[in-house]
């Protein structure tokens, strides 16, 4: 234990994790979800906002234990290695807002960073747009942080205040028991909670498998600091490669997965959960990337330090659930057919803002 | 010279420490208050050829590391 747990925070941890994450995710759309989709933070978060009922788009709605098990495996690594720490203030107001336009970005592409490395990994060439666009965000940000840029430092909690650090995983356990539960107590037995009956919404694997796989995923995550966005932006930033080679094994671990289980599909047409319109593919994924580098990682990482006790993330990850709701109500998001009505105007409204959080929050302005 | 990145997150401790390597400074000590932090720091100022220091725990629970040159 005490050997393997060297291994994940030494150099190897985010190969691991890449190669466990590449691994996994086809086996849970092998196992029922949907198409490439084996793991997304943003897509199953919009699931989960779906199936709480605060978006009535039918087709996405579930509660997806495998925010669950990021969530609660990242909780437990940080308490057996005593990183457990409630924290937070840094600016949880603006965090919230990237969160929201993360969200929505995310969803006119169909995906979080997770998922478009996941989706090349499936062939989907789209994606190819998509990391190109996150790749450009992440430059964004990097010019910000590179000249000043600081949401301002996050304190301990209080003693009197410890349980925040407690709300994410509390809010976990609470998903858990709605998901099994499942309670129909409004008239014709629908909702509270609201489950698809056709659609991404409707495809799951076992509640079993996606948990207890995103418990071990959300443990080596944690372990290693796993993170997306942190591995473009180190690479850039600080010639660090650290991170990056956590993606590179995901990537090769991912079409290896896909190609042994005949579900590696070539080209740009006919992708699961994916439209072809390859500006907002990159469009999207810039505007989400930004606001991931802005807040200081990929939706996977805010939702392992949410796990770990940083009410800052915790923010973020409640601003995404939120953005993913708003994305579906006012028909931002993309769908097969391709991008939501009102979708370019989220996008000025997004890019403005995080302009706007770029420029004013530099110490030097 | 001394970079407190106590309570700022990624990826703002080693730009504030990549800072003080700009400046030219030979002896950097560091205040750290999370495992990430004194991972991703560490390894910046091996890269720029900086020994390091013992880690010295400070009363608030965060560490305190010398980086020389």
């Amino acid at each position: 234990m005490k050997n393997f747990d060297g291994m994940m925070v030494s150099r190897l941890g985010p190969v691991v994790t890449g190669l466990t994450v590449g691994i996994l995710a086809p086996l849970l759309v092998m196992l029922g979800n949907p198409g490439n989709m084996g793991i997304c933070v943003a897509c199953f978060e919009r699931d989960i906002a779906g199936a709480l009922g605060l978006h009535r788009a039918a087709i996405v709605q579930y509660i997806r234990p495998e925010i669950i098990g990021l969530i609660l495996g990242a909780f437990l690594s940080s308490v057996v290695f005593h990183e457990f720490k409630p924290r937070g203030g840094s600016a949880p107001a603006v965090r919230f807002f990237l969160g929201v336009f993360a969200s929505i970005g995310a969803l006119i592409f169909l995906g979080c960073p997770w998922r478009a490395y996941l989706r090349l990994a499936g062939g989907d060439y789209n994606a190819l747009f998509g990391i190109a666009g996150l790749f450009a965000g992440i430059v964004c940000g990097i010019y910000f942080i590179s000249t000043g840029y600081n949401l301002g430092r996050s304190y301990p909690a209080a003693q009197e205040s410890k349980l925040s650090g407690l709300m994410m995983p509390l809010f976990a356990v609470g998903l858990l028991a709605l998901l099994l539960l499942a309670p129909k107590f409004g008239p014709e037995g629908t909702g509270p909670i609201f489950f698809s009956e056709k659609g991404p919404g409707s495809m799951h694997a076992p509640w079993v498998a996606g948990l207890g796989i995103m418990l071990l995923v959300g443990w080596l995550a944690q372990r290693s600091r796993f993170c997306t966005i942190g591995a473009l932006r180190d690479l850039v930033l600080a010639r660090d490669g650290y991170l990056f080679w956590g993606i590179v094994a995901l990537l090769i671990a991912g079409i290896g997965m896909n190609l042994a289980l005949g579900k590696f599909n070539p080209g740009f047409a006919n992708q699961p959960v994916a439209h072809t319109n390859s500006l907002w593919n990159f469009l999207g994924m810039l505007l989400s990337g930004l606001c991931f580098t802005l807040a200081g990682g990929c939706p996977g990482r805010q939702l392992v330090m949410a796990g770990e006790g940083d009410g800052d993330a915790a923010v973020f990850v409640i601003g995404m659930i939120t953005g993913a709701a708003v994305a579906h109500n006012f028909s931002l998001a993309s769908s097969g057919a391709g991008i939501g009505a009102h979708a370019p105007a989220a996008f000025a409204v997004g890019m403005v803002f995080c302009l706007c959080v770029g420029f004013c929050s530099r110490r030097k302005f | 010279m001394i970079v407190d990145t106590r309570g700022l997150s990624c990826p703002q401790p080693v730009v504030e420490v990549k800072k003080a390597v700009s400046g030219g400074d030979t002896t950097i000590e560091v205040l750290l208050d999370n495992p990430t932090s004194q991972a991703n720091v560490t390894r910046f100022m091996t890269k720029q050829g900086y020994s390091i220091g013992n880690a010295l725990a400070e009363n608030d629970g965060s560490t305190r590391i010398v980086f020389t040159k």
